[in-house]
């Protein structure tokens, strides 16, 4: 394992920001892995010190294939993780927001490229990435419809789901988008927390990772063979919304079957306590997001439901 | 008179408003034109607060002038104005890259969805903006190279001093300006000022560009002050200076000043060591029409803009 510093900058007040890679093998560049690009992305960096613990074990075994390079990036955003900021401490943009990057451009900008041209040239992109959303999802492998994304490849993961969603103009500018532009093949992968680490889908997606790798011939690690995974198209989910605003209290929780019109959360009033709706299931399915918030707005999207799919 | 047009509760005891005053002429009667003036989506851009008043105060004084209907929401995100937070509080999202919005996507996007169905049929619309806290701008019409033919015209009677005609960029489709040239409503976005503060002298400027704007499409016949011609950018090219070094920029030059070529637009300083770590130079001849107010800079920071050539 080679561990170097990736693009540096200097900050006026606080040490230097350094983005650090740890490179393992050598030869092709085979696949590249993205943790926390922002300030909250705890799991995110957690999953990524866990899978550099094990690669670093396995390269030591002789575990990685001969011409084969896989690098890790565990962070780019920790000086905002460092201060609890979410976004780019000094202006709050969002470095997801910002590649391929633009070398002569503004701070994030610029961030995005000195990252960008080091994990450009891989074959296989995996970002671990996180949502605006406020919730817990069941892990899975995202991919932007693109023209040139590949569920097949994403099963290969062996989680339990991949999701294609159409890109939408704010996403042209993340990392994941852009790695499909320049001919990587790009997955997102979310576990189901963000901001506080989850060990037990932490190690789901180590597992993920390393399976995807030895599956394509950059590892040799034997792994359970993991899920043949459902493919969903995000638009095909049914959205559950609040009528009520107040205070939200779930009673049913990501990866849980439900059945139609069974009780899926309260929304009880915030001073009196009185019960001021019950949200029903519109269909029977799999739920495979909800907000986990305390309070809720009214008509916020409080669960996502795999339509017609048992467990 | 006044109207809520977008509204969502929140969880305890508040209702989020969307609000506008409609002000219609003294002879309501047959069809009239409307014009939207719409500010307040970063919540740290207040300009357009005074702009609101100081139009609605003319617009009573010369009550007989009007001749089209005027719609003023003064607060697109009120929650961000109210909390000194540019984008939408809770959500961390910048307001103005979820337009036009989904009735059936997340609370944001319904409440976005809501406003520009609201706003849908005005003639004309002002998106006034007011820069960020780090820059200040001369008062400008920014537009999207696709909508120069129609919108080029309508920005040379705003009584601006400069014209922008940009790129197009698919993360901009996302806008409110774009959503609403998408559905035939020509929306002029002006650029002025700087964030968390009124530059009052602008505010004036704009207030007769927008009567002057009304009058020239027969929404107003009442007195209008002189306006200027406006440099269109297409004419002349625009020079960025953007930091290399972090520390503390203390600009040279104002707003307005015409400078060469090479002429040092500002310093950056390291407090600690006492020494100027940056020399910031023009990279071509013409006027500052961006400048650098927050002192902070990190390498990428922007510290101006030149627009190149004679004026």
């Amino acid at each position: 394992m080679l561990k170097e510093n990736i693009f540096s900058l200097k900050s006026p007040y606080r040490e230097d920001l350094r983005v650090t890679g740890y490179r393992f093998g050598g030869g092709e560049k085979s696949a590249c892995i993205v943790g926390a690009v922002r300030g909250n992305e705890v799991q995110q960096l957690y999953i990524c010190s866990q899978l550099i613990r094990r690669l670093t074990e396995l390269e030591e075994r002789g575990a990685i294939a001969t011409n084969h390079e896989i690098l890790v990036i565990p962070s780019v955003g920790h000086h905002s993780m460092n201060i609890g900021k979410r976004f780019w401490a000094v202006d709050n943009t969002d470095i997801n927001r910002m590649f391929p990057g633009y070398a002569q451009g503004e701070t994030t900008q610029r961030i995005a490229d000195g990252v960008f041209r080091h994990v450009k040239d891989y074959e296989y992109g995996i970002q671990f990435a996180s949502f605006y959303m406020p919730g817990d999802f069941v892990p899975h492998v995202r991919m932007m419809e693109t023209g040139v994304q590949s569920t097949s490849l994403a099963n290969l993961f062996g989680l339990p789901y991949v999701v294609v969603r159409k890109a939408r103009p704010i996403d042209t500018t993340t990392l994941n988008y852009n790695w499909q532009m320049w001919d990587t093949n790009a997955f997102s992968v979310y576990t189901n927390k963000t901001d506080t680490v989850d060990e037990v889908s932490a190690g789901q997606a180590v597992s993920a990772v390393l399976r995807f790798l030895t599956r394509m011939g950059i590892l040799r690690y034997n792994s359970h063979s993991g899920y043949i995974a459902t493919i969903i198209s995000e638009r095909d989910l049914a959205l559950v919304h609040t009528k009520n605003a107040g205070i939200y209290r779930r009673l049913k929780f990501p990866g849980e079957e439900v059945r139609f019109g069974e009780p899926l959360a309260e929304i009880t009033h915030p001073f009196e306590g009185t019960v001021l709706s019950t949200i029903l299931s519109p269909t029977d399915g799999v739920i495979f997001f909800s907000h986990d918030r305390p309070v809720v707005t009214e008509h916020e999207i409080v669960y996502k439901i795999i339509r017609r799919l048992h467990e | 008179m006044i109207e809520t047009v977008a509204s969502m509760r929140l969880p305890v005891d508040e209702t989020l408003m969307i609000n506008k005053n409609r002000i219609e002429p003294v002879d309501a009667t047959g069809e009239k034109k409307r014009i939207s003036i719409v500010t307040g989506t970063h919540g740290d851009e207040l300009e357009g607060q005074f702009v609101c008043y100081e139009l609605q105060r003319r617009l009573q004084e010369g009550r007989e002038h009007l001749k089209g209907i005027v719609d003023i929401y003064p607060a697109m995100n009120p929650l961000g104005i109210d909390s000194i937070t540019r984008g939408i509080p809770q959500f961390d999202l910048d307001m103005n890259r979820v337009f036009p919005g989904d009735e059936e996507g997340p609370m944001i996007e319904a409440l976005t969805k809501q406003i520009t169905d609201d706003l849908a049929g005005s003639d004309f619309c002002v998106d006034i903006h007011a820069s960020n806290i780090f820059l200040k701008e001369i008062p400008q019409v920014r537009i999207n190279e696709l909508t120069a033919d129609t919108l080029v015209p309508l920005a040379k009677q705003i009584n601006v001093d400069f014209v922008w005609v940009h790129a197009s960029a698919t993360v901009l489709e996302s806008t409110l300006a774009y959503s609403l040239n998408s559905i035939g409503v020509p929306t002029l976005v002006v650029e002025m000022g700087v964030g968390m503060r009124i530059t009052n002298d602008y505010c004036y400027q704009l207030v007769e560009g927008i009567l002057n704007l009304m009058k020239e499409n027969g929404l107003w016949d009442g007195p209008v002050g002189p306006v200027k011609e406006p440099v269109i950018s297409s004419d002349h090219a625009v020079g960025f200076v953007n930091a290399n070094e972090s520390g503390i920029y203390l600009p040279l030059k104002n707003i307005g000043d015409e400078i060469c070529a090479g002429d040092i637009l500002g310093r950056v300083m390291d407090p600690l060591s006492g020494k100027v770590v940056e020399e910031a130079k023009s990279p071509i001849d013409g006027m500052v029409f961006t400048r650098r107010e927050y002192p902070v800079v990190y390498s990428g920071s922007l510290l101006g803009r030149v627009l190149g050539g004679d004026m």
